[in-house]
């Protein structure tokens, strides 16, 4: 195998890992941190792929905006559940 | 006492917040897990005994039918792979004469040297302009959703705590004005190499979102806020959708148009796709930080 052929195997390896551990993280933050990940590395792949259009916008996209908007909606939820605390103790 | 919502009770029993945003750190205690599960008071006291075990059922059953379907999904994709033809064999479906037609004629007809920016705005212009149009209704939706009449006092902002940040500060002092010149780079240079609007608009977007992480949104009201955004949008829409006209128009025709395909490789060639990578850049690099500045606080 060339070179190159090896690290491929090694991201699409990464890749597995980081999509099974996504969904069994217990902790929502943590899944996301790892979701992150899971794109940085699909963007690593796409340009080995030779899609670079694509490498560009997952990388913008998957790992950058998609990401800050789920934790954004993380803390949306976290502050629901602040009132709904807030609510059973009045 | 109110009337208790057994579903938000619900989703907030499974763990949503171990992250701590007032103090920016994980405060996940060990036994997190039992505790999360043995904290039943309120459904001992609000469930009859039949849904309780409902319930609990439920949650047995969940993670072993989750499982069951993810397999099953994960054979039926396995199986489709391997059935797929060896990768750049001409027996693919895919390689037609559109696509021959793309690669031996794309480059004299629409003049882009990257062909892909040439299929998605000459070829398929059509298809983009719609694409632009889903973002701009999407963000028309979450405005309509999210937009707050009244000014509220900023909730407990993310970048309150965050711009207090020296290392977050300095990084994004350097990092803002790169990414935002790289974005300028990759649409400007779309029918020439990789890139074009959207990703670059996407690479604008994030550095306009780590620069309001990290300097809060004062600063960059000034630069782009409700009214400008709309004003923005509405140019960049309307001006492509008058270009693709006028392309239609002329292509339907068999008409002359003044947008020449110019010299293969220099900036300033394949016709229209320029200006119209400019104007879906435009449309999606406000669109990002509008989504965000709305999900944060309720506004643009």
């Amino acid at each position: 195998m060339m070179p190159m052929e090896y690290l491929e195997v090694i991201l699409l390896g990464l890749l597995v890992i980081c999509g099974v551990c996504t969904c069994l993280s217990r902790n929502l933050l943590v899944s996301l941190v790892i979701f992150m990940a899971y794109s940085l590395i699909m963007s690593v792949v796409w340009a080995l792929l030779m899609a670079p259009d694509l490498a560009v916008t997952e990388a913008a996209v998957g790992a950058g905006i998609s990401s800050v908007l789920l934790f954004l909606t993380l803390k949306k939820i976290r502050d629901i559940r602040e009132a709904a605390k807030h609510e059973k103790t009045e | 006492m109110k009337k208790p919502n057994n579903l938000r009770d619900w989703l907030s029993q499974w763990d949503a917040g171990a992250f701590n945003f007032t103090d920016m750190s994980f405060r996940l205690p060990r036994a997190q897990k039992p505790e999360a599960y043995t904290d039943r008071a309120w459904e001992r006291e609000l469930l009859p005994e039949i849904e309780q075990k409902e319930l609990r059922a439920y949650q047995r059953l969940y993670p072993v039918l989750a499982a069951l379907l993810c397999t099953v999904i994960i054979v039926f994709l396995l199986l489709t792979v391997a059935a797929l033809p060896a990768f750049g064999s001409d027996s693919v479906p895919t390689i037609n004469e559109v696509t021959r037609r793309y690669l031996e004629h794309g480059l004299s007809e629409t003049g882009a040297v990257n062909a892909v920016a040439g299929m998605i705005l000459d070829y398929r212009a059509f298809d983009t302009l719609g694409e632009s149009h889903v973002l701009f209704t999407a963000v028309a939706a979450v405005l309509v959703l999210l937009l707050s009449a009244k000014e509220r006092p900023e909730p407990r902002a993310l970048a309150d705590i965050t711009r207090a940040d020296p290392i977050l500060r300095a990084t994004a002092r350097v990092i803002v004005p790169a990414a935002i010149l790289y974005g300028i780079y990759v649409i400007f240079n779309g029918h020439l190499g990789p890139g074009g609007g959207f990703s670059g608009g996407a690479v604008i977007g994030g550095a306009l979102i780590l620069y309001a992480i990290a300097f809060g949104f004062e600063k960059l009201e000034k630069v782009l806020n409700l009214r400008i955004y709309r004003i923005v949008v509405a140019c960049a829409l309307c001006f492509y959708s008058a270009a693709k006209c006028y392309s239609f128009y002329c292509g339907a025709n068999h008409l002359e148009t003044i947008f020449r395909t110019g010299t293969p490789g220099a900036i300033f060639s394949a016709g229209l796709i320029l200006p119209l990578n400019i104007a879906v850049g435009i449309v999606v690099a406000c669109t990002m930080y509008g989504f965000y500045s709305l999900f944060q606080r309720g506004r643009i």
